[in-house]
């Protein structure tokens, strides 16, 4: 079985200074991966090079066994791979159901066409409409998303991302910024939406990390130090020492 | 509030005669209006309007749903011109048959065949490149238009005869009144395609690479391809809109495609509002008017529009649909009655200022224009002498007393608006 | 021949150090607030006329200093009181209301003068020819543009590389956020910047009046002429814009010296054609027919090939 997404010596220069450092990573099929570090490690940067936002400068991504390095972010998406932003990235115009069905409309096929009607494709509206259920925003589906509130935006995130139904989705701080029963709410969310897929987060809450992760990577300076599952990690002296160590001195 | 989650129900699940009421009422109008309007003026200006309609709806499918800000509009339209009246012309010379009213559409293909070519290199990115290739396009053209005699008759333009055609049921489109019928009769249609364009998978992802691109490339969507299938489109659109000037003018220039051109469809669209579908159907509509009216009373109706323009961009960028859409609420609670009277209050005295300035650029322009001495001028019917003494106090009098009172009684208008649109819930506190 | 390529060659820089006038304020104003003014040719054409006007009273010689400070102090209002204001609306309603305001002006300008071309001349001292070269003559007058031009270049290229405020323009361009940090007021230094560079098109105005005419469609003519130069030289450079100005200067110059036609190439290789096909236009085109085209031509296969233009760093 190949893994869903394979990091063979990543790299990542901007001018001379590079920030990703030859990243080897593994993470299987189903499995929930969280990424920690301290701030500037180059999480967001790995993010970006896998999901196409940005060139490699070396180094190889595989998705499902094949090489997606320096394929466009649509091409990257298409082969099964979709991911949410850090700071919120939404269409602020287009009201909540529409949001959510600009992320369907790919997969179910639509592609590039003008001879459908939006409106009464009666399977996308549905599968939109179960979406926004699950994201909890309902009742707000028909409001321009820009109006929002803040957690309510990041629900929103997550459910263009997830909407797609991708096999694997990769999260960046799904939780930054939102109070202790948003939080709450936010790791039920991607627990229910992410079930059976593949995930990959970022997180800086601990508390999201263990709770959610299988296994997890501490990236620093842009080298992964330690890979495992979160009691080992947890207890790991070397990750103390480079993560711990490094948050406190901040 | 249960009224307006109501309004805004799943679109798919609206039973179909709602949503055909528009469309019947717009067609009614359309059959109506000529016997409302029957004069020459009415329709020669109702058809004008017509061509303008579609041009400013095939603009708006870029700078409004797509986010693409072009200053070489007139390009699609010109050429699509060009093409129709040379194919009138085959016709006439009986080089090949083809039914007269169909023609548009040749001005519709080779809107599309450049939208494919010229979309192909300028749809990389919007935003001011964008802007620029367009700009630098439609120079080209304009100046190629001149050069190249063959196909655009240099100066003069490519003549044509619209009534050499079969006929259709005895009509060979030679009154104006049939010819006010074949454009309603596109309009109609080519409005309806293009609204039916926004509710495509291709439309909507236009409406959202312009919200953010970026975004819409991590959902599966190249912004390259997504705004060249729009791009097309409103070349397409735009060449049929030039077709209809073809049949309707029977002579095309090279005017159809310059710069000028590319700007009045911006200032249409604009003016009307870019955030809505009908924004430029109003834009195009009250640019007509003013053109055609405003023309008939002065000299210098350009002036007017190009304020008209600047105020608009400044302090009302949603449009004048926009103004119209931002009275909704205050009419769904039922509360657009308290609006009259303030809107009364501060509008006339406006008016009264306006009028004081119109007078005073026109008696201006009176005395810079007309022969050495001659002083009697007319504006609206009222003649008077544009050195008098009185007039120019009348003139002071009207901008100063006008502005002074449209200044006192902003704040009360500015009241009534917060009255009237105060959600529900309070204003129901408030009067118990 | 000589004489053709000799004097194409001054005419050539006559014109492209004109052009870069009204680019070098152009591309300023761009590289600080991120503006493509559309009306910057409007403020060219608005200092030919106020030149126009004030040489009626007073002389050509004070028109020339006191209509470049009048467009100047226009350019500073329209700055603080239009573009600041429709800022908030976002970049392309900025640009939209640049292009009306170029609509507006164009129609203030027949409003108040007509739309015939005006009798603005050169002073008399200047009406005489220079010198004489293989019988041609050189005006004196072009002398003096060129003169004014270079004069003006070398200002520009002082005060920005020298001055303190030079200094502040310079890093409000790269880093406007920064600089304001700094405290340095933005705000102003974009009003300043604006202001200068409309009275250096202004400047241009009164200088290029008597020589191209003085009408109503002045701006226009030049205008896109002088987008063209700034995304050619790349958008935001200022080297960038003189090269781009004095390539397109002479590039027109030649263009309608050398009068070659399709017709004369094709007969280097001995093929004629039909002089009666649908194509003929394309047969006997010549150098000076399509010089018009020919910057937009550039423009465009500089936009798809090097976006960012031929010294610039940036795309949009």
């Amino acid at each position: 079985m190949t893994a869903a997404i394979e990091l063979t010596d990543l790299r990542k220069s901007f001018g001379p200074t590079e920030i990703i450092r030859g990243v080897n990573l593994t993470i299987e099929k189903g499995e929930r991966h969280a990424i920690i570090g301290p701030n500037g490690a180059g999480k967001s940067t790995l993010f970006h090079l896998i999901s196409g936002r940005y060139n490699v400068s070396g180094g190889s991504v595989k998705l499902h066994g094949e090489n997606i390095s320096n394929l466009p972010p649509y091409e990257i998406y298409r082969k099964g791979l979709s991911r949410s932003f850090q700071v919120t990235n939404i269409f602020p115009n287009m009201s909540v159901f529409e949001n959510v069905r600009c992320g369907l409309m790919w997969v179910k096929d639509y592609k590039y066409s003008f001879w459908h009607l939006v409106d009464r494709q009666r399977e996308l509206n549905e599968r939109t409409a179960e979406v926004i259920e699950e994201i909890g925003l309902t009742s707000r589906q028909h409001i321009p998303a820009g109006v929002l509130t803040y957690a309510e935006q990041r629900a929103l995130e997550i459910g263009i991302s997830a909407a797609g139904g991708a096999d694997a989705i990769m999260l960046d701080e799904p939780t930054a910024g939102m109070s202790h029963s948003e939080t709450d709410q936010a790791i039920e969310l991607i627990r229910k939406i992410t079930d059976g897929k593949t995930l990959v987060m970022v997180e800086h809450d601990m508390g999201v990390v263990f709770d959610l992760a299988d296994r997890i990577s501490v990236l620093v300076y842009g080298e992964i130090i330690a890979t495992d599952t979160p009691e080992n990690i947890r207890n790991s002296k070397a990750v103390q020492e480079a993560y711990l160590g490094a948050e406190a001195e901040e | 509030m249960s009224e307006i989650t109501k309004t805004a129900s799943p679109v798919a699940s609206r039973p179909l005669l709602k949503t055909l009421t528009p469309w019947i009422g717009f067609l009614i109008l359309l059959l109506a209006l000529p016997n409302i309007f029957s004069s020459n003026v009415g329709l020669y200006t109702m058809n004008l309007m017509g061509i303008f309609i579609i041009f400013a709806l095939s603009y708006n499918m870029l700078l409004g749903q797509g986010g693409m800000l072009s200053f070489g509009h007139a390009v699609y339209f010109g050429l699509g011109g060009f093409m129709s009246v040379h194919f009138m012309n085959y016709i006439e010379d009986g080089d090949f048959t083809f039914p007269m009213y169909l023609i548009p559409i040749f001005g519709g293909l080779i809107g599309l065949v450049f939208g494919i070519i010229i979309g192909s290199f300028s749809t990389r990115r919007a935003g001011t490149v964008f802007a620029m290739i367009s700009l630098g396009v439609g120079e080209l053209m304009a100046a190629s238009s001149l050069i190249f005699v063959a196909f655009f008759g240099g100066e003069e333009g490519v003549s044509g005869d619209r009534t050499t055609g079969p006929e259709l049921m005895g009509i060979n489109f030679g009154q104006d009144i049939h010819i006010y019928y074949l454009i309603a009769g596109w309009v109609f249609v080519t409005v309806a395609l293009m609204y039916l364009f926004s509710r495509t998978p291709a439309g909507r992802m236009a409406n959202a690479v312009r919200d953010n691109a970026e975004r819409a490339e991590f959902v599966g969507y190249s912004q390259r391809k997504v705004r060249f299938v729009s791009f097309c489109a409103s070349g397409f659109f735009a060449g049929i809109a030039g077709g209809l000037f073809a049949l309707n003018f029977e002579i095309v220039t090279e005017e159809n495609l310059n710069a000028l051109t590319s700007g009045t469809v911006l200032l249409m669209a604009y003016i009307g509002g870019v955030g809505f579908f009908i924004g430029p159907i109003v834009g195009a509509v009250v640019f007509t008017l003013l053109q055609s009216i405003l023309s008939n009373y002065t000299d210098i109706w350009q002036l007017y529009v190009g304020i008209l323009f600047v105020l608009t961009v400044m302090y009302v960028p949603q449009g004048l649909t926009g103004i119209i859409v931002m009275h909704t609420a205050a009419w769904r609670m039922r509360r657009i009655g308290l609006l009259v009277l303030p809107y009364l209050r501060a509008g006339i005295p406006a008016l009264a200022m306006l009028t004081g300035i119109a007078t005073f650029l026109e008696t201006i322009h009176h005395m810079r224009s007309s022969v050495e001495g001659e002083t009697a001028m007319s504006l609206m019917g009222v003649d008077f002498d544009s050195h008098g003494i009185v007039t120019w106090i009348v003139i002071l009098a009207l901008v100063v007393v006008g502005g002074y009172l449209t200044r006192s009684q902003l704040p009360q208008l500015r009241d009534a608006w917060e009255m009237a649109n105060k959600p529900p819930a309070k204003a129901e506190g408030a009067g118990s | 021949m000589l004489e053709l390529i000799f004097f194409s060659l001054l005419n050539g820089i006559v014109t492209g150090l004109l052009l870069f006038m009204l680019a070098s304020g152009l591309t300023l104003i761009f590289s600080m607030m991120g503006v493509l003014n559309f009306a910057h040719a409007s403020f060219y054409m608005l200092g030919a006329y106020f030149a126009y006007t004030i040489s009626i009273y007073l002389g050509f010689w004070i028109g020339l200093i006191v209509a470049p400070i009048l467009v100047g102090l226009l350019g500073a209002v329209v700055e603080r009181y239009g573009l600041r204001y429709v800022h908030r609306w976002g970049h392309v309603a900025e640009l939209i209301f640049t292009f009306g305001l170029a609509f507006l002006i164009e129609e203030v300008v027949q409003f108040i003068w007509g739309k015939d071309t005006k009798a603005y001349h050169e002073p008399e001292i200047l009406q005489f020819p220079l010198f004489t070269f293989f019988g041609q003559n050189f005006p004196a007058y072009k002398a003096f543009m060129l003169l004014i031009s270079i004069g003006i270049f070398i200002m520009l290229l002082l005060i920005l590389t020298r001055s303190r405020v030079g200094l502040i323009i310079q890093a409000a361009i790269h880093k406007p956020n920064m600089t304001a940090m700094l405290g340095h007021n933005v705000p102003l230094v974009f009003m300043g910047v604006f202001g200068v560079g409309c009275a250096l098109a202004g400047l241009a105005g009164v200088i290029a009046g008597p020589a191209l005419g003085t009408f109503p469609g002045m701006a226009f003519v030049l205008g896109s002429i002088v987008f063209v130069i700034v995304v050619v030289g790349g958008l935001g450079s200022l080297t960038g814009a003189f090269v781009a100005s004095l390539l397109i200067g002479l590039l027109q110059t030649f263009a309608i010296a050398l009068d070659y036609s399709v017709n004369d190439l094709l007969q280097l290789f001995n093929i004629s054609f039909d002089a009666d096909s649908a194509f003929r236009d394309l047969w006997t085109l010549s150098l000076p027919q399509i010089a018009p085209i020919l910057p937009y031509l550039l423009l465009i296969l500089i936009l798809i090939f090097r976006p960012t233009g031929l010294f610039g760093n940036r795309e949009t």
